[in-house]
């Protein structure tokens, strides 16, 4: 069924399963060890700095910079071809770890740039709550 | 100038191209691997070793042996799967490099096959989990990431990368056996559609069936055996990238600037001695900066060095002469490795005159593995 972003997600481990339902409930979380304080994504059950399995989940403040970003222009999955054109940006949180989020608008008016500071928030799309970064 | 290579490329062989309809990889990797073995004149039954490029469209288990058995070589010394993509081809051939230099075996045969134009693309299609629903699927996207921050960072734009496209299109009309043989324009390149901005439909590699394989063995073996024209293998080089892509802390600094460095280092040449190139050509933007990281130009400036010395062929330095990913074939590399031999025996469709360096690169993922080998004629 065209438009329904869930069916892309498919079978997530269970620490990807936590990261993904604290996004559905409009939190942007990251992990950060408990033994040395490393902060990381994506979610993954040791921290892959002191391989240490203890850690805790740590709600993002909404700060980060623009990376990169692109705009896909064909449709890879039939659930996306409602979307097209759209961009995605690859960001750095404030506090660290970097992640994919959906990029506010199509550039192409308003020239994004890298390193531009971005303000993040959730947005509803295709019956999933996902990323959404604002040119601030 | 270098000491005499231990290891030579033997013997080479390349399948058609394109829609190979009904054709398993398996009967892909046999076809090629006979051509290999043919043209290096040594019978099969004194091959000891199989190293296979994981075919990366289907998965499946014991692909190697059953590629071995297949090939009528039911119990080789070393037999097995490289899982590194595009890098597989120059590392397999780098670990039968070493195997033979350590005496544990005598020839191998490196091959690779895949047939995701016709056959599944099992591999490609699956769900990509929690980043998928933001679109962020395919390869095409991650490799469009790298290049808008190359364009940015440079100060670059979508025109400059066709430089790279050209010259593979023009290459690729010169080469009877080329899937794609139409020319390509700077005007036509601007005009066409984006896939994913910023990269255009010339900027993409193909999708083909096929396979390609190449014979290894020592310089001694290959002088007891009469082969008749084997190419030596003057350094390798490798180095590898974090898995995800937008992980690196920098996005524009490639395996390719430490790969690189080892095989020239490992040749004892420098930029300045090859003569022709092949660079892994997935998207236009990798030779690009493949070329940068080789240092055959400064950051950001292939662009200019296309323009300015010449990428094809009659240029300074020619590239992917037979047309590489974006013409020949999209096959992962391997004829890469196929060309550079064609090369240096002075039978390429697009020849270099006098060529006796070329410098072959092999990359993987989204710019996550990276190989490179240097061949020599003498």
């Amino acid at each position: 069924m065209s438009g329904d972003l869930q069916e892309l997600v498919g079978e997530l481990a269970p620490v990807e399963r936590e990261a993904w339902n604290a996004l559905q409930d409009g939190r942007i979380a990251f992990q950060r060890c408990r033994s040395h304080g490393h902060p990381w994504l994506p979610a993954r059950p040791q921290c892959p700095r002191c391989l240490s399995p203890e850690w805790e989940w740590e709600e993002a403040a909404g700060g980060a910079a623009l990376i990169s970003w692109v705009v896909y222009h064909r449709a890879f999955h039939p659930a996306l071809a409602d979307f097209v054109p759209y961009a995605v940006a690859a960001v750095e949180l404030s506090e660290g770890p970097r992640m994919v989020v959906a990029l506010d608008g199509v550039p192409g008016e308003a020239e994004p740039r890298a390193g531009a500071a971005v303000e993040l928030a959730t947005v509803e799309r295709g019956g999933v709550r996902l990323a959404l970064a604002r040119l601030l | 100038m270098t000491t005499a290579p231990a290891c030579v490329l033997a013997g080479v062989g390349l399948t058609a191209a394109g829609t190979l309809e009904g054709r398993s990889t398996i009967s892909l990797n046999v076809e090629a691997s006979r051509l290999a073995l043919a043209d290096a004149r040594i019978d099969k039954d004194l091959v000891d070793a199989v190293y296979v490029k994981f075919p990366t469209s289907r998965l499946e288990f014991m692909y190697a042996t059953k590629v071995a058995e297949a090939l009528g070589v039911d119990e080789p010394t070393i037999c097995g799967c490289w899982d590194q993509g595009g890098a597989s081809n120059i590392s397999m051939v780098s670990q039968a490099a070493q195997a033979i230099a350590a005496g544990e075996i005598e020839v191998a045969l490196v091959t690779a096959a895949d047939n995701p134009r016709s056959g599944t693309r099992q591999a490609y299609d699956k769900a990509w989990g929690t980043d998928a629903p933001y679109g962020w699927v395919g390869i095409a996207g991650g490799y469009a990431m790298i290049a808008r921050a190359y364009l940015e960072e440079f100060g670059l734009a979508s025109r400059d990368l066709a430089p790279f496209a050209i010259a593979a299109r023009r290459h690729g009309a010169a080469n009877p056996a080329a899937q794609l043989r139409k020319p390509l324009t700077l005007e036509r390149h601007q005009e066409e559609d984006w896939i994913v901005e910023p990269l255009r439909r010339s900027d993409v590699c193909l999708v083909s069936d096929g396979g390609g394989a190449v014979v290894v063995t020592s310089a001694r073996r290959a002088r007891q055996l009469g082969v008749p024209a084997p190419i030596g293998v003057l350094g390798f080089g490798h180095a590898q990238k974090a898995q995800e892509t937008i992980r690196r802390a920098d996005l524009t600094a490639t395996a390719a600037r430490p790969a690189g460095a080892m095989a020239f280092a490992a040749a004892g040449l420098r930029p300045r001695d090859v003569d022709v190139a092949q660079l892994y050509d997935c998207f236009s933007v990798v030779p690009a900066m493949t070329l940068e990281d080789y240092g055959f130009c400064g950051k950001g400036e292939a662009p200019a060095f296309a323009r300015e010395t010449g990428i094809e062929v009659g240029g300074g330095l020619p590239i992917n002469t037979s047309g590489g990913l974006l013409a020949e074939t999209g096959m992962p590399g391997m004829q890469m490795v196929v060309e550079g031999v064609r090369q240096l025996r002075g039978e390429s469709t697009s020849q270099v005159a006098g060529a006796e360096i070329c410098l072959v690169s092999g990359q993987g993922g989204v710019m996550t593995t990276h190989a490179t080998m240097i061949l020599g004629s003498r």
